[in-house]
């Protein structure tokens, strides 16, 4: 049996396609795999807003109700101003949400629970945040390290804790993401593992286990995708408004 | 009760740690550890990522969210054009009762003024023949009243002859002889001022 590890093995399904800084990059599962969650999502999106009925079908409802789910989330944490970043938020969101239900997958790979992928996503997403916030701003962005109100001379030490909370966030997004990815699934291997081991006679109980867990994981799925883009736009409401 | 929820808000975390130690301990019994950590792979995750993604992007940014957010911006406008008419019907329902009640008000007032007016003008010409006959009357009254005043002095003037010839007669059959004329007037005028009086 593979061990709990395996699952997140990078496997190249190509030869070698180019070099890009040294590496050599190939056609991954890791790839295949976001290639199939932005199909997924894609076409979930496509095919829900094809026939545009007054009266929703299934599909157009569910369509619908994400987008509207989406859409209220980033009303809600930004106004009217991130309006404009709907779009890249429910890419995200969508993105990642597909990466995760596919990763639920058996035999499927989880492009979620690497910490290259998660970081990037949330470098990208902070090196935004502040990018938006700087250019909308200026100098003032900086005040969004100095609480509004406090005394003047609690100054050395809130602004490296509000520097050091600052910088940790894209750390935090990244690992959030990865970890609940990478635990949940090595829980699964481990419980299948103890069910392949104790047989048909002791098997039951982690069996049993492995059923909660997994309706569990679907539901970590969900949950962390819906963290990841309400995260990103509680910062973009920072960078955009201050405090 | 409070024991238990306590377990249950800490069960999250003991679930965290205890899924932490497995994988570590898993790990580090295998060799090389975590795939997440091996750098080789980064560079290709990251192109990948940044290419699929970037196409996701493009195609929910301009296929996929435009759609699904026209359907339901076609809807809500229907509901709102459909709000917006019922609104408009029942301002119309509302100023065409008030229309009606304002015609049915001034008919009623019309039909009040109409109704004093020919009132008004029947009392005032049956006023008017009531008092056109009772000066008739009145003066009828008057006429007769002269006639009859002037019948009475007719009357009244006859009786002291009348009187004064009767008592002559009288006086002639009692006495048997000639009344003296100035003395039976006298006691005639004398006997009609008593009478009168």
């Amino acid at each position: 049996m593979a061990g709990p590890l395996e699952q997140f093995e990078i496997q190249s399904w190509s030869a070698p396609l180019f070099k890009l800084g040294g590496a050599s990059i190939s056609f991954t599962n890791s790839a295949a795999f976001m290639v199939a969650a932005a199909l997924a999502a894609s076409a979930f999106m496509l095919v829900g807003g094809a026939r545009k009925e007054m009266v929703p079908g299934r599909w157009q409802g569910m369509s619908e109700m994400l987008y509207e789910m989406i859409s209220n989330m980033v009303r809600d944490n930004i106004g009217d101003a991130g309006r404009k970043y709907f779009p890249f938020i429910f890419s995200l969101f969508v993105f990642i949400l597909f990466g995760n239900l596919i990763g639920m997958l058996p035999y499927s790979f989880t492009f979620t629970s690497h910490l290259a992928v998660t970081f990037t996503m949330a470098a990208v997403v902070f090196v935004a945040v502040t990018l938006i916030g700087l250019f909308k701003h200026g100098l003032h962005f900086f005040s969004l390290f100095f609480p509004h109100g406090a005394p003047w001379w609690t100054a050395p030490i809130l602004i490296p804790i509000e520097l050091v909370s600052y910088l940790s966030r894209p750390v935090s997004l990244a690992v959030r993401l990865f970890a609940n990815m990478t635990v949940g699934h090595v829980l699964l291997k481990v419980l299948a593992g103890f069910v392949i081991m104790l047989g048909v006679l002791g098997g039951w109980l982690p069996l049993l286990v492995l059923v909660g867990i997994t309706a569990l994981e679907f539901l970590v799925a969900g949950l962390q995708a819906y963290i990841f883009a309400i995260l990103c736009c509680i910062y973009l409401n920072d960078s955009l408004h201050l405090h | 009760m409070s024991h238990r929820h306590r377990l249950a808000r800490h069960l999250p975390a003991f679930a965290a740690g205890l899924a932490t130690l497995v994988v570590a301990s898993v790990a580090s019994a295998e060799e090389g550890g975590l795939p997440q950590f091996n750098p080789d792979t980064f560079v290709g995750q990251v192109f990948w990522l940044v290419v699929v993604f970037g196409v996701l992007w493009f195609v929910m940014t301009k296929m996929g969210l435009p759609a699904v957010g026209a359907a339901i911006d076609a809807r809500a406008n229907r509901i709102q054009g459909d709000l917006d008419a019922a609104t408009k019907a029942r301002d119309e329902a509302k100023s065409a009762l008030a229309h009606y009640e304002k015609s049915l008000a001034d008919a009623r007032t019309e039909a009040q003024r109409l109704n004093r007016a020919t009132a008004d003008a029947e009392n005032k010409k049956a006023a008017d023949r009531m008092a056109e006959v009772g000066a008739g009357i009145a003066k009828r009254i008057g006429e007769a009243e002269a006639r009859i005043a002037a019948a009475q002095s007719d009357a009244m003037a006859g009786v002291p002859a009348m009187a004064t010839e009767a008592a002559r007669d009288a006086f002639a059959k009692l006495v048997g002889a000639t009344a003296d004329a100035g003395r039976l007037s006298a006691a005639i005028d004398a006997a009609a001022k008593g009478a009168v009086r």
